[in-house]
């Protein structure tokens, strides 16, 4: 009798691949990962080579064109004799299609900047609140809870009010309203880290806190902070483009999403697209991110993905 | 649940208190003197001096703050610089106009949101979920402000002179003016927390005209709100249907489905009765979250739809650095969105008995 057992062949055996390369392809495999990473390559590459697309100067008057006439595009029958404006003329005579390739460069910026700068701010607190512990823990914890307790962008608009309009301190004002949910991740993740043996053991072999923030805690932080980030410039992009709509962030004539909108909110009836076009704009960038970041969760997590496809 | 509401409004306190420190310390912050700050270019010596006597300036911080919090808990919100007249009075005029907002468009996401979750979870990728999946995603990346443009210039111009035209803009048709209820019924000389609560009555025009059983009036003001609830709506509704979808797949791979299923229940019970009842917690907690985003959405709306509420009250303030009506306006709409959370925690107490034991 022949016990034989089945030879594997060498294609039955799974090839072994690192976490991050195993991440890398869920991510590309997801459909609206895949969707929000070409929407925002397209995105990023208009805010890089905006001054070789945009056909004009996003400032400049061009006195020879009518205030607010509608697009003209040759290719769709606009008469030859006439130049072409892809997105037609805004109310102070300056090309509509130049003001919206240049914005995407500061929309962009205006994403990274506030995020970057509340995970920092948030990290430290969390990192100060969980490591300390005790009374410091109790005191800023509570207060990242009141920033929670007001609707982010009123929060928003109230330090505006305090610091006065502008776009730099609209970012500032969103920067901080973003600060306690980074705040409470990093916070959450020293307290779960901080008792593990492996910790204790770099403790015992003389390792500073700043050393178990940065190899111990933070690793382990990273995969929240990467998901509520990119879904968190989502949110600051369109926070901002709120406040310039109200005229409380960018000022004229910085081509500014948002500002367009608000300056041209008057004119819907009589030129639609003064609208349309910028607000298209606002609402692909933060599609972008919001499809990046759900197909971030599930392939960082993909327990949780695993769940929800169920 | 009684001892369990008891506790949740006790713990509302720190909270509240939390709000009133930062709005005090937000409008402390103003850089320069706040007598040349609050006064602007009258700024005189002697003025200041009186100024700051007036408003006990020059007295200790602590005193500053107890006494801060003391004038509001009695219903002081101090006076606008602008107006002259109580930041009370500001937001008894302007607070019905952003909650009958808020409302409408809460009622109009959750109904909508949950049978939207609702269809596409049961079935599930065929063209009627796809397509809902993919409407919320875009329905979450708009600016609210731009889709009330959009809605504005489809309704009110594209279908001119069809039975869909609804108004752009403006509380009322032009030529209706709100009664004012304290006029009407003779009670001018009311004070103080009656006079507050019959002001937000009178100007909300909802109530106000059904009061008054003036129903041209009450048809008008809800023609009026349809497009603002609209764009307010639409971001939460976007939210709400993703959570019902994926909170109620969850729920239809749990053992017990497939009893109730196994045991011969038709499925409509088995969705109403079995699936719906636990599905309710999460899809609650979202619309808790949610009422944040109505209320930041009611105050760029304002702006687009001319409605005299809350947020044009706030943006007029600000562009005029009224800081008493806006530090007031503040406390308010935080005190609003944190009552709204607490009913949300009332109700999921409701929703699952376990959660009153803890």
């Amino acid at each position: 009798m022949e016990n034989a057992i089945p030879k594997l062949s060498a294609e039955a055996i799974p090839e072994r691949r690192s976490p991050t390369v195993e991440t890398i392809r869920r991510l590309f495999r997801h459909r609206s990962a895949q969707v929000g990473m070409i929407l925002l390559a397209f995105m990023i590459l208009i805010a890089i080579f905006a001054p070789v697309i945009a056909p004009y100067d996003p400032v400049a008057i061009l006195k020879e064109e009518t205030r607010r006439s509608a697009p003209c595009i040759h290719l769709l029958g606009c008469p030859q004799e006439q130049t072409q404006h892809l997105m037609g003329i805004d109310g102070n005579s300056r090309d509509l299609f130049s003001r919206v390739i240049y914005g995407s460069r500061l929309s962009l910026q205006i994403g990274f900047v506030t995020i970057t700068f509340a995970i920092i701010i948030g990290g430290i607190i969390g990192a100060l609140a969980g490591f300390i512990g005790g009374w410091l823990d109790n005191i800023l914890m509570r207060l990242m809870d009141v920033l929670l307790a007001f609707p982010s962008l009123l929060l928003a608009i109230a330090i505006v009010a305090v610091l006065g309009p502008g776009l730099r301190n609209a970012l500032l004002a969103i920067g901080i309203v973003s600060i306690p949910i980074y705040a409470r991740i990093v916070r959450a993740s020293v307290l779960s880290v901080k008792e593990l043996d492996f910790v204790s053991a770099s403790r015992a072999l003389g390792a500073s806190k700043l050393q178990l923030l940065l190899t111990k805690v933070m690793p382990n932080a990273l995969t929240p902070l990467i998901v509520r980030g990119t879904l968190g410039i989502a949110t600051a992009i369109l926070d901002a483009a709120g406040l310039s709509f109200l005229g409380l962030g960018a000022e004229k004539p910085i081509p500014e999403w948002g500002l367009m909108l608000g300056e041209e909110r008057n004119s819907i009836f009589n030129a639609p697209h003064l609208v349309f076009f910028p607000g298209l704009a606002i609402m692909i960038l933060v599609l972008s991110f919001n499809l990046l970041g759900d197909g971030l969760r599930d392939a960082l997590d993909p327990r949780l993905a695993q769940n929800r496809s169920k | 649940m009684l001892q369990f509401v008891t506790r949740r409004l006790l713990l509302l306190l720190p909270v509240f208190i939390g709000i009133l420190l930062v709005t005090f310390v937000i409008v402390r912050l103003i850089p320069g003197d706040p007598c040349s700050v609050m006064l602007g270019e009258r700024a005189t010596p002697e003025k200041c001096e009186a100024f700051k006597e007036r408003f006990g300036l020059n007295d200790n911080i602590v005193v500053q703050i107890v006494r801060y919090m003391v004038n509001i808990a009695q219903g002081d919100f101090g006076t606008s610089l602008r107006f002259g007249r109580p930041v009370v009075d500001v937001i008894a005029e302007r607070l019905p106009m952003t909650f009958e907002l808020t409302i409408g468009a809460m009622i109009f996401s959750t109904t909508f949101g949950i049978l939207l979750g609702l269809v596409s979870a049961l079935k599930r990728n065929t063209v009627i979920d796809v397509t809902t999946m993919i409407g919320a995603n875009i329905g979450i990346s708009m600016p609210v402000f731009w889709l009330g443009l959009m809605l504005a210039y489809v309704f009110a111009l594209v279908f001119k002179d069809t039975f869909l035209y609804i108004p752009p803009s403006g509380r009322l048709t032009s030529g209706i003016s709100l009664p004012s209820l304290a006029t009407l019924w003779g009670l001018s000389d009311l004070q103080g927390l009656p006079k507050f609560l019959l002001g937000l009555v009178s100007n909300s025009t909802i109530l106000n005209s059904l009061l008054t059983a003036n129903f041209l009036m009450l048809r008008d003001a809800l023609w009026h709100l349809i497009l603002p609830s609209l764009a307010v709506g639409t971001i939460p509704l976007a939210v709400i249907a993703r959570m019902t979808r994926s909170s109620l797949l969850d729920i239809l791979g749990q053992d017990y489905i497939r009893t109730a299923r196994a045991k011969g229940l038709i499925e409509r019970l088995v969705i109403a009765r079995h699936a719906m009842r636990n599905a309710w917690i999460p899809i609650v907690t979202i619309i808790g979250l949610e009422t944040g985003q109505l209320l930041a959405g009611a105050v760029l709306t304002e702006t687009v739809f001319a409605l005299p509420g809350v947020g044009t009250a706030l943006k007029d303030a600000i562009l005029a650095r009224d800081y008493p009506v806006v530090q007031g306006l503040t406390v308010v709409i935080a005190i609003t969105f944190v009552v709204a959370n607490l009913l949300v925690d009332i109700s999921y107490a409701y929703l699952d008995p376990r959660i009153r034991l803890e």
